[in-house]
């Protein structure tokens, strides 16, 4: 009897596994795959070494005033200065522990609704939903129960965008749905209104929004009615943002197959019901990779409202960098702004794959 | 039909409520009840009006709005500020969301008659100049012939550079660039001989530059830019305060009245032009419905012109812009105030 034994099998060649084998591979498969991959190589050397040396190794740390800086690399101290003010504009310092806690509340209270094992999550969800922005509101404006008012003049920095971008997000959304909803209704009446809302607000840009409301307003407006200027803008990015979200929405509205639809009138359920509980599950899920899309854009987009004087996050840095004291620093401000921007957007980006692949319920194979 | 008649309703209202903002008098009787001035000042601009690091504004804008407030309230903290862009200013100042604007607004013909605005006087003489390299070894602005220029956006700037080499029949390359930070870097890096924009941001742009010493600017100024306060039309007695409140601040200067003297020159003074402007003879506060020692307040809180041009961007600042024009007329400048009596 012959046994019949494999000999074990080869190694695969070198130039095939291993870090050799994957640049062999993805760098340098081709000529002109080689060829962009040492022009890539040549663009990194020629700006990663020059910005580590300027952002880190020549940079100043510590310090007081200008003058601690040598400017040959950057001047954090610039940033360290104004952190207080970059983050809370002039909100009184000692009643910044409200901005503080509103924070602190937003992250506490929301963190059960991403506790998996979690009874009543959906009324909790809509609770919170209602009562955190009055908290918010009482916290950071005041002016009743003890609060003293904080007018938002006096707020700014990352708080304010916070502030725009959370009421932006939290208006736009059902807005939008709503309006969505409303241009597939079978009612006339009710599209017409849906289809004019949302042509009008996608048709004319952010930028000119904020200024009608912050420069032709006024004019119309007895003098005692100084509607605040946050508000205003406020407003203006819920309608502009939710006519954006409409059309996400509509987009997965339109996903839906018809079955679905059917599906849900024959089980007995009426408009409302069949909305809420069979196609905007689906529909919604569908779209998270456009709204997030449009919540980023959203996010970076609130500081438009430097052409209305607001301070947000940016425009608190470009106004330090016009203190006398501290001229000549807006590189170093620019990169941070830009930093914390890129965090916020980075942040959200990666919650949305995160909702998706925890949302994905068999449409991928 | 129907809608017509609701857009008359609307525009008369509009019309009644303009109207009734202009009518004299009701500008002081509004700040007075609410208890604060409400002054339009730049979104940042170095030394005239900007935010320190515990947050207050400060700048040579902002201490005109402190001396209105010192002037109507005896406390120059009384001010509310309404930080607006260049596009805002005006209607924020029509529409009466500010009570007066101090602002590095140009006093030009156009703003002064078709914006429904009167300029109330002049805070600082400016006009266009130049900032060059030392190594250059220019020292007229005639010499720059041939010369690349870095110019900020912004059409007056534009116009006034090409008006002027024009003139003089001389030749140059401009380079336009939308911030004052892009213009300091090329001006830096050799790209451009000089830097054109106002006087008072040329300090300021060298300043930003990595050694400000290898920098000069020139003195040839080619453009009036005179900047001063603003208030609505129509309303002549609030007009009259925010124009007193400078002059008083100048009369000060000449007088050799200021912060640490005020008080007691106001008791013991002998010079009788000195007793009319702070209030020690005569009733000249009660004709400006102020209290009588309004100047006295001003000068104390605020200090005299001197004082707030030298704290903000004279010798007292990082800016060191010389008074240059903005010297009183008794010292070969343009800065000259009526007199109190």
């Amino acid at each position: 009897m012959t046994s019949h034994t494999f000999k074990p099998d080869l190694p695969p060649p070198s130039t095939s596994v291993g870090a050799l084998g994957w640049a062999r591979a993805n760098l340098f498969s081709s000529w002109y795959n080689t060829l962009l991959t040492l022009l890539g190589l040549y663009l990194v050397w020629l700006i990663v070494p020059p910005l580590v040396d300027w952002a880190l190794l020549k940079a100043d740390w510590s310090g007081s005033t200008r003058a601690d800086c040598t400017r040959e690399g950057a001047c954090w101290v610039f940033i360290q200065t104004r952190f207080a003010q970059f983050m809370y504009g002039f909100y009184p310092a000692e009643l910044r522990w409200r901005v503080d806690l509103a924070a602190i509340l937003a992250i506490v209270g929301a963190a059960p609704l991403f506790l998996k094992a979690m009874p009543h999550k959906v009324r909790y969800g809509i609770g919170y939903l209602i009562a955190y922005p009055l908290l918010a509101y009482w916290l950071l404006h005041g002016g009743f129960l003890g609060l003293d008012t904080v007018p938002t003049t006096q707020w700014g920095g990352l708080m304010l965008t916070i502030v725009i971008a959370a009421v932006g997000i939290a208006g736009a959304l059902p807005l939008g749905i709503v309006l969505a909803l409303g241009r597939r209704s079978d009612m006339p009446a009710i599209r017409v209104i849906c289809v004019t809302f949302i042509e009008f607000w996608r048709g004319v840009p952010l930028i000119t929004v904020l200024f009608m409301s912050s420069v032709m307003l006024p004019l119309f407006l007895p003098e005692q009615m100084n509607l605040d200027k946050l508000l205003r803008a406020m407003l203006m990015v819920v309608f502009f943002e939710a006519a954006y979200v409409a059309e996400v929405v509509r987009g997965g509205l339109q996903a839906i197959p018809k079955g679905q639809y059917e599906a849900a009138a024959a089980m007995g359920l009426g408009y409302w019901r069949s909305m809420v509980l069979v196609i905007l599950p689906q529909a919604l899920k569908l779209v998270i990779p456009g709204l997030v899309n449009t919540f980023i854009a959203l996010f970076k987009d609130t500081s438009l409202v430097i052409i209305i004087g607001l301070f947000d996050f940016l425009n608190s840095i470009k106004r330090a960098t016009t203190d006398p004291a501290w001229l000549g620093m807006s590189t170093e401000g620019y990169v941070f702004a830009a930093l914390v921007y890129w965090i916020f957007c980075f942040g959200m980006s990666r919650y949305s794959m995160h909702l998706e692949r925890k949302l994905d319920t068999g449409h991928k194979r | 039909m129907k809608m017509k008649s609701t857009l008359a309703v609307l525009s008369t209202a509009a019309v009644l409520g303009i109207s009734e903002l202009a009518q004299a008098g009701a500008t002081l009787d509004a700040v007075k009840s609410k208890g604060f001035v409400q002054c339009g000042i730049s979104d940042g601009l170095p030394g005239f009006s900007y935010a320190d690091a515990e947050g207050q504004y400060k700048g040579i804008d902002v201490d005109v709005c402190r001396a209105v407030a010192a002037a109507v309230f005896g406390d120059a903290s009384k001010v509310k500020y309404s930080p607006l862009t260049a596009k805002e200013r005006f209607t924020a100042l029509q529409s009466g969301e500010v009570d007066m604007l101090s602002r590095n607004t140009t006093w030009t013909s156009s703003r002064d008659a078709a914006m429904g605005l009167n300029f109330t006087g002049v805070t600082y003489y400016d006009g266009q100049g130049f900032l060059v390299n030392k190594e250059l070894g220019v020292k007229s602005a005639k010499e720059l012939d041939g010369a690349t220029v870095c110019i900020q956006a912004g059409t007056t700037t534009e116009l006034n550079l090409s008006d002027y080499f024009r003139a003089n029949n001389l030749k140059y390359t401009p380079i336009t660039y939308d911030t004052s930070d892009e213009s300091a870097k090329s001006l830096e890096s050799g790209r451009c001989d000089v830097l054109t924009s106002d006087q008072s941001q040329l300090y300021a742009q060298r300043i930003k530059l990595a050694d400000p010493d290898a920098y000069v600017v020139l003195p040839e100024v080619i453009s009036k830019e005179p900047l001063g306060p603003a208030v609505r039309q129509g309303d002549e007695e609030w007009f009259d305060i925010v124009r007193w409140s400078l002059f008083a601040m100048l009369n000060a200067e000449e007088l050799g009245v200021d912060s640490s003297n005020v008080e007691e020159t106001a008791k013991s003074t002998k010079n009788p032009d000195v007793a009319r402007l702070l209030g020690a003879e005569g009733e000249y506060g009660k004709d400006l419905k102020l209290p009588k020692d309004w100047a006295v307040q001003i000068v104390k809180q605020v200090g005299n012109y001197g004082e707030i041009f030298e704290r903000n961007i004279g010798s007292g600042s990082e800016l060191k812009i010389e008074r240059g024009l903005n010297a009183l007329w008794t010292n070969g400048g343009l800065q000259y105030a009526p007199p109190v009596r």
